[in-house]
């Protein structure tokens, strides 16, 4: 039975897209039958960090609307067969995607593949809405910072009332993902820490992602972090996939970097 | 730390502050969003009834629902002015 898992955090630019591409990617590499889909109606994006944008014909809206069919407008991954990804539409029209639409689009992909991640727009509208909607599993990317965890809760607080899960009298299973980390600010107590933004959202985090200039250069080649062997953000991210298929994987990259004799006695 | 740093006067962390700020806001929300959709009505409504007789604050009334095991308990209060 597939496992339908958000990826969502309210505020926007928090990491939600590069998440998804990367997570989705972690679990293919591991084998999952994995398809990613875009909710952003009219600001695509995640074809771009996947790499795929010049091969997106057919869209998720085309399906709903039944321009074309499923498989159409599956992209299938240039490095792993088994991840395929299900662009947004650029359509300005946000009513494009229905309830009843998305419900058996994903009832559909349920036969092909084990794990379907869907990628939330920011916000708390009508595609933040459908992408939660559905979920078994939600993973709330947030970053060490006041407005990012605030909107985090809204989001948690909206998946305990407003899903399918809840009114069945159920919850979607949450699991907080740490992005941006910057262990040396939290030292200095710049940061909040893994811990303070543990305590104020009352849930445990699956993964803390280094702040990383890789995160950047893998977007600009249109490769997910995770596939950058040496990069710490990747490793950091292949960490929070296992843990999300069950493993028990120890936390790295979470201690500030030592600092040579030098550098310590000048606060460089 | 630096040696540098050592004889700069430190003030409380941002950090620290950041996670007291949220603490709060997020009890509050969250008791918010639990609570019924017509306490904020009822809320204004009794502000206007009470002010037709005593000229109060406008955050002078505060409305709570809290669930106590089965059963809720709506909890009004009025601050009056100082006389």
């Amino acid at each position: 039975m597939a496992e339908i898992i958000v990826v969502t955090s309210g505020k926007g630019g928090v990491g939600k897209t590069t998440t998804s591409a990367s997570i989705a990617t972690g679990f293919a590499r591991l084998g999952k039958r994995v398809v990613v889909i875009d909710f952003d109606i009219g600001l695509r994006n995640l074809d771009l960090i996947m790499g795929c944008e010049r091969r997106v014909v057919y869209d998720f809206v085309n399906v709903i609307q039944g321009d074309c069919n499923l498989k159409q407008a599956l992209i299938k991954d240039k490095r792993f067969d088994n991840l395929s990804i299900l662009a947004a539409s650029q359509t300005r029209d946000k009513d494009a995607l229905t309830d009843a639409g998305v419900e058996k689009v994903l009832n559909d992909l349920k036969a092909d593949f084990d794990i379907i991640l869907c990628d939330s727009p920011a916000g708390i509208e009508r595609g933040a809405h459908l992408a939660m909607y559905f979920a078994d599993r939600a993973i709330v990317v947030v970053n060490p910072e006041v407005s990012s965890v605030r909107d985090s809760d809204r989001v948690i607080g909206l998946m305990a009332s407003k899903s399918r899960k809840a009114e069945q009298g159920s919850r979607i299973q949450e699991h907080l993902l740490l992005t941006r980390y910057a262990p040396d600010r939290v030292e200095r107590g710049e940061m909040l820490s893994v811990k303070d933004v543990e305590d104020i959202l009352g849930l445990k985090v699956i993964g803390v992602i280094p702040e990383s200039p890789d995160v950047l250069q893998a977007s600009n080649q249109g490769t997910p972090v995770i596939l950058e062997d040496a990069s710490e953000a990747g490793m950091a991210y292949d960490d929070a996939v296992r843990r999300i298929l069950g493993e028990t994987v120890p936390y790295r990259f979470m201690e500030p970097k030592k600092k040579g004799f030098f550098q310590r006695l000048f606060g460089a | 730390m630096g040696l540098l740093d050592f004889f700069k006067a430190r003030p409380k962390s941002t950090a620290h502050l950041a996670k007291e700020r949220l603490t709060i806001l997020v009890s509050q929300e969250r008791s918010s969003r639990n609570a019924p959709d017509y306490l904020p009505l009822l809320r204004k409504e009794l502000l206007e009834v009470i002010r037709k007789y005593v000229n109060v604050d406008t955050d002078a009334v505060t409305v709570n629902v809290q669930k106590d095991g089965s059963h809720e308990l709506l909890e009004l209060s009025v601050t009056l002015p100082e006389r």
